[in-house]
């Protein structure tokens, strides 16, 4: 019995049984780690540790040049980069906050009313779980197309907002949501915007901040809408701007590695810092993932 | 039993007008339903109407029935010598393999201190949100072929090799650095709900089964563990099939050309792209878009048999 509590899952206190996960885990991690931490010292160094050869991982002497460079760089192509920035922070919000409303609706209905067509409506989005929208990118383009949404700023939103997983997790989050609750609210005479939007939504705090974290995700990486449906270059993101820039210096320059260094830096942080602070949300929301 | 439905129907009724609730309903599903139809039930059915059509984008589609497919199984030298046999391995491989891998982190994770399992989490999922122009970047100066690349750096140093190798541009390997990068961010949301589900589970659960005779970690998990979240597993089953037919563009990033290097990496999605954007045959590039959502779902059939429920879907 001693050994087995030694196993425990979860457990509160270090035993030497744990030693042999770490063992297994530990150099898995910095391995793992490795191109981050490249990234990272790469996106510092100065233009003669750049150069070094055979190249050193650590940064010696850290400095800001190579942000300073990609800064300056940016605004000899004619639109300079603040201006893809702040392209990328409005699509991001609007896609963002656009969606969590989208999806707690529908997850709403979905959850906690009763009607004939629901378990066909939650079997066709569980099916589109394994929606793979690269896929369907050419009917889609045709799609964009017949709506006139080409070189359109909406263009970047609107593909983004239909996420099966998004719907999926809010909706078995709202499950467990006490029917109690919303019937009590009801009784009071509560609409159902209100019982949305003050009585359930407040309750599934950790499943919004999963949507929202996996929503950013996609459309602050996302390249595809610029690439496809835009030439304007002034309605472009900064992720096209910056894969473009990358593309172009990362041939031949040693110089070019730490501005791209630096752009990946860019593309990444955001979500970095995003993911940390919802982390333990997140875990909430994803005990209730399952597929029943 | 039917009298009171009636009269908890009743009490409904009182509190919400039946038309009322209807409408709410419908005006909340809206929003979601009409992007979902729009973005995915379209493309998806127009995919399936042009498979079937010659379409250059110029003329009208042309009406030809199953051509596309049957150029596609028996002429389509490229889709049958290189771009099946690529898919398949690197489906099997990044998708149950990397699956597999990620139930193992998860069950080592589970078993160790909430602090240390919370920081060694965030590090193996890092790699599936670093992005696109992330990943780009730091796998070909890791790999880059100059001298100055790390990988070849590192080799030159421990004289392993006398000069420098062309990773990205050698067909002999291009399908294993995608291989080995896909699997590298392949620890995703799957993998977050594989950690939550072994955590989730009753510990009583296993003290049971340590009584009734249950004698090593290994029976613990083919026993109680897989069982009590069959959920979870099948939650992260999709979402790696899912992820690893998503990260098909890594081998034309990496090389920088769409066909990639004799066809050694090339996946389904770069022939729907070299064939849709690059020669602009789009009822041939949606016949293959068909092919690949086929195969997708064939791998989630196959999720949904190992640990699906048995009223499930379809």
């Amino acid at each position: 019995m001693s050994k087995f509590q030694g196993n425990k899952i979860n457990p509160a206190k270090f035993h030497r049984s744990q030693l042999k996960f770490y063992v297994i885990l530990l150099p898995l991690t910095v391995f793992m780690f490795l191109p981050v931490l490249y990234i990272i010292n790469h996106a510092f160094k100065p233009l003669d540790e750049l150069f070094m050869f055979p190249p050193r991982l650590f940064v010696q002497r850290p400095t800001m040049d190579n942000f300073r460079m990609l800064w300056r760089a940016a605004s000899t192509t004619g639109v300079p980069m603040s201006r893809y920035l702040f392209n990328s922070v409005v699509v991001a919000t609007f896609t963002v906050v656009t969606n969590i409303l989208i999806v707690a609706m529908a997850g709403y209905a979905l959850s906690k009313k009763r009607f004939k067509l629901k378990q066909k409506l939650l079997n066709i989005n569980q099916l589109a779980l394994m929606f793979v929208p690269i896929a369907v990118t050419i009917p889609r383009y045709l799609i964009i197309e017949q709506l006139g949404l080409v070189n359109n700023f909406a263009v970047h939103i609107l593909p983004l907002l239909a996420m099966p997983v998004g719907l999926f997790l809010v909706k078995q989050f709202i499950d467990q949501v006490p029917d109690a609750l919303i019937e009590s609210a009801k009784i009071d005479g509560a609409n159902d915007l209100y019982i949305l939007t003050k009585v359930v939504m407040p309750i599934i705090g950790p499943a919004i901040a999963t949507v929202a974290l996996l929503t950013f995700q996609i459309v602050w990486n996302n390249v595809e809408t610029s690439n496809l449906f835009v030439t304007d270059e002034s309605i472009k993101t900064l992720a096209f701007y910056l894969s473009v820039f990358t593309d172009r210096v990362a041939e031949g320059s040693i110089a070019g590695a730490g501005l791209a260094a630096v752009a990946s830096l860019i593309m990444f942080v955001p979500n970095l810092i995003i993911f940390i602070v919802m982390q333990s949300r997140v875990m909430n929301t994803m005990s209730h993932s399952g597929i029943k | 039993m039917s009298k009171i439905n009636k009269s908890i129907a009743g009490v409904k009724a009182h509190i919400a007008p039946k038309s009322d609730y209807r409408l709410s309903t419908f005006w909340l599903l809206l929003p979601y339903a009409f992007l979902f139809t729009l973005f995915i039930l379209i493309p998806v059915g127009l995919a399936l109407a042009l498979s079937l059509t010659y379409f250059n984008v110029i003329e009208f589609p042309e009406y030809k029935g199953v051509f596309n497919y049957v150029m596609l199984l028996t002429q389509d030298e490229v889709f049958l010598k290189h771009v099946l046999p690529n898919t398949v391995n690197y489906a099997i491989i990044v998708g149950p393999g990397g699956y597999l891998l990620s139930f193992i982190l998860a069950w080592m994770l589970a078993q160790i201190q909430q602090t240390p399992r919370t920081i060694i989490s965030l590090i193996l999922y890092m790699p599936s949100m670093v992005g696109q122009v992330f990943i780009t970047v730091v796998w070909r100066t890791l790999f880059s072929g100059s001298e100055a690349g790390y990988i070849n750096a590192l080799l030159l140093q421990w004289n392993l090799i006398d000069k420098p190798i062309q990773f990205l541009t050698s067909p002999e390997y291009l399908m294993a650095i995608v291989i080995f990068i896909a699997l590298w961010s392949s620890m995703g949301i799957g993998f977050l709900a594989m950690i939550a589900g072994i955590l989730n589970i009753n510990q009583e659960l296993y003290e049971a089964a340590y009584i009734d005779g249950i004698k090593n970690r290994f029976q613990e998990i083919i026993y109680i563990t897989i069982p009590s979240m069959k959920p979870q597993m099948l939650f992260g089953a999709v979402m790696s099939i899912v992820g690893a037919f998503n990260s098909g563009w890594i081998g034309v990033a990496l090389s920088g050309t769409n066909p990639t290097p004799q066809y050694s990496a090339q996946l389904l999605i770069n022939h729907i792209e070299d064939y849709g954007f690059l020669r602009y045959e789009m009822g041939y590039a949606a016949a293959v878009s068909v092919i690949l959502l086929i195969i997708v779902w064939g791998f989630s059939r196959l999720a949904y048999s190992l640990f699906g429920e048995k009223e499930e879907v379809q």
